[in-house]
């Protein structure tokens, strides 16, 4: 298990990964979306607007998942100094960051037909948008600081401490927004509830789980990149590079 | 017999406020910058005193926030750039204590000066006279953390390009529980309600900044002198 | 003893050296030289702790200085290419505090200090004021305070004139001569008697 620690010989597993894990996402994805729009019934309240809910939720999900990562990743890099956990932390961030604005856009979708307006400041589309300029900061912390070694464990530090402030955020955010607004509106994360039928519950499931895939997928297609970015001085990416430029016939 | 831990965290405080105290105009533009924030909203939203006291616990607040920020870029650059900040790095005594006593320094010389042109601001907001003590109360609780919380932001963005809005970028949004709950309690006393629970839930941001961001500080200031 | 075992630096891709080993033992002083860019001040800043090295390890006494992080300072004095100085604290605040934080002595004879290094007179006057040399004398004054063994110095005799250099030089043999060790580099050539190795970073 320990010499796929190194950068090269976790390229190679990951190259072998990859092609299996994107076939696994596909047809979870396939499977997820066919039970989700075809088989499940149109809710009684709702109608058909409710099946935005089958990417929202996983987005939502996911979205607070990858930061949690990130930040166990950044501490993995930061007590013992392993490269591939920075990469892990550095490659989650913009997946993160997508799948959150994810969430927010097709909340912000599901809100027009359910409150009659794009945006309504619904807890979990605050916490949300919270979340997303904490990736935002993550990237531009990481973007600024040229030195590999320094942006990721500068990273992991801002990741570190946004993991502690997240679920004081998210609970100031419930508390305020439970102040501040009429319980009539009804917020989505309400609609999500434990009494949730079984037609409705098994894609959602199956949708989270193909969510899951395809964020290991990604993150090991963006990290394959960060390691040749990293080790492009190292003598087996210049054979990689060359073996490539070779097959395309652009290297004779 | 050599310094203490304790003298050498009572010396770096001094002198931060020694420097605070010679150089006024570093302290006073933040301070500036909250009553000028301030006195722009009933221009912006109308003189009715009405809306002015229903947003005057969330504009004070923000206010508080960005002005605090303002003042976070003189926190260690200045140290950064002389070679004071290595100087300290390399003390025989753990950087945390020391990193808290720069904190400290720093939320005297702006948090708690806010904390004093408050009521003036609250007046000038038509805020009820009774949720002035309040609104003191929290920026007391409050405060210190967004110092707390920003030297971690100001510790990251050392020297680096773009630093002052990337500061922003990092620290904003890790400071809106104290926003919420520090706006928050001014408005429940506002309308008469209770604040305790306000109080306590500031208090115990207050607790766990101090418990966690002068070690994430000190993290951050070894990354960036690396 | 310092001793440096198989140590790598890097800045970005670059690998400014490569498996460098060497010891200093006690009463000798180790002369770093070699080009600008060549590495001198990272690896300073390496002996120090400042930054990481890529790959090998820094031992004090036999235990790498990352496990003995606070032990490992209170031996060291480090003088880098910022003096430390802050243009609106006076000269004799400047030391005062260097003192402090350096863990010295807390009546630790700064006007002695500051007479030997020729800054009497200035004591008073904002640091702001005084002159490049002046501010290097402020900053050196430090190693007269702070009684450490261990001094790691970057480029000390800059902006230094004939007589503050030559005074420089004898306390460098002194602190040799009473057991201590020094690690520096100059481009002013030391005159210092003792027992001196020499390392080249760009050969």
């Amino acid at each position: 298990m320990y010499k796929y620690a190194s950068p090269k010989n976790f390229y190679a597993l990951a190259g072998r990964l990859i092609p299996w894990l994107g076939t696994i996402t596909l047809l979870l994805f396939v499977f997820g979306l066919y039970l989700g729009l075809y088989v499940a019934p149109p809710d009684y309240q709702q109608g058909d607007s409710y099946r935005i809910m089958f990417i929202h939720v996983p987005a939502a999900w996911m979205s607070m998942f990858i930061y949690v990562m990130m930040a166990g990743a950044g501490l993995v890099g930061l007590v013992w100094n392993i490269k591939l956990a920075d990469m892990l932390a550095t490659a989650s961030a913009p997946i993160g960051a997508s799948l959150t604005l994810m969430a927010l856009v097709t909340g912000s979708l599901w809100g027009k037909p359910t409150w009659g307006t794009y945006w309504v400041w619904d807890a979990r589309l605050t916490s949300e948008l919270l979340l997303f300029f904490l990736y935002m900061g993550f990237m531009a912390l990481q973007a600024a600081i040229d030195d590999p070694r320094r942006s990721a464990r500068a990273g992991a530090v801002l990741a570190l401490v946004g993991v502690v402030d997240i679920p004081i955020i998210h609970f100031s955010v419930v508390w305020w927004n439970t102040l501040h607004q009429p319980a009539s509106i009804g917020s989505l994360g309400r609609i999500v509830s434990p009494t949730i039928y079984p037609s409705m519950l098994h894609p959602l499931l199956i949708m989270s789980i193909a969510f899951f895939v395809f964020y290991f997928t990604v993150v090991l297609i963006r990290m394959r990149g960060e390691i040749l970015a990293r080790e492009r001085h190292t003598g087996w990416v210049t054979q990689i590079v060359r073996s490539g430029m070779e097959t395309q016939g652009k290297f004779p | 017999m050599s310094q203490n831990l304790l003298g050498t965290a009572r010396c770096i405080f001094q002198r931060d406020l020694i420097l605070a105290a010679r150089k006024p105009a570093d302290v006073a533009t933040p301070l500036a910058f909250f009553v000028i924030v301030s006195s722009l909203f009933p221009l912006g939203v109308g003189p009715e005193p009405d809306v002015l006291s229903r947003l005057a616990p969330g504009v004070l607040w923000v206010a508080a926030l960005l002005a605090t920020m303002l003042s976070l870029g003189r926190l260690f650059a200045g140290d950064h750039a002389d070679g004071t900040l290595e100087q300290m790095t390399l003390s025989p005594h753990p950087l945390t204590p020391l990193v808290f006593a720069k904190v400290a320094a720093h939320w005297v010389t702006s948090g708690l000066l806010l904390v004093v042109l408050s009521p003036l601001l609250a007046m000038q907001l038509n805020l009820p006279a009774h949720a002035m003590g309040t609104l003191a109360v929290t920026l007391l609780l409050g405060t210190p953390v967004l110092s707390l919380l920003g030297s971690v932001g100001a510790a990251l963005t050392l020297g680096v390009r773009g630093g002052g809005v990337l500061l922003s970028l990092l620290v904003l949004p890790l400071y809106t529980p104290v926003l919420i709950f520090g706006a928050g309690a001014v408005t429940a006393s506002a309308s008469g309600l209770d604040t305790k629970a306000y109080f306590s839930l500031l208090g115990a941001f207050l607790l766990l900044a101090l418990g966690f961001a002068p070690w994430a500080t000190a993290a951050a200031l070894r990354i960036s002198l690396d | 003893m310092l001793q440096v075992v198989d140590l790598t630096c890097s800045r970005g891709d670059r690998a400014l050296f490569e498996k460098l080993s060497f010891s200093v033992q006690p009463g000798e002083l180790l002369y770093v030289q070699g080009a600008n860019g060549s590495g001198k001040t990272t690896l300073l800043r390496t002996l120090c702790g400042l930054s990481q090295p890529a790959d090998g390890e820094v031992r004090w006494q036999g235990t790498p200085i990352g496990q003995l992080a606070d032990d490992y300072r209170s031996q060291l004095c480090y003088i880098g290419h910022a003096n430390g100085i802050q243009g609106d604290l006076s000269a004799a605040e400047n030391l005062r505090f260097g003192t402090c934080v350096g863990g010295a002595d807390s009546h630790a004879d700064i006007a002695a200090a500051l007479e030997r290094v020729g800054l009497t007179k200035a004591a008073r006057l904002p640091a702001k004021f005084l002159s490049q040399g002046q501010k290097r004398r402020l900053a050196l004054a430090r190693l007269l305070v702070v009684t450490k063994p261990l001094w790691i110095l970057d480029e000390p005799l800059t902006a230094l004139d004939v007589h503050f250099g030559a005074i420089m030089n004898e306390r460098l043999t002194a602190h040799v001569a009473a057991g201590g060790l020094v690690v520096i580099t100059s481009h002013q050539e030391l005159a210092v008697t003792g027992p001196i190795s020499k390392i080249r970073l760009d050969s």
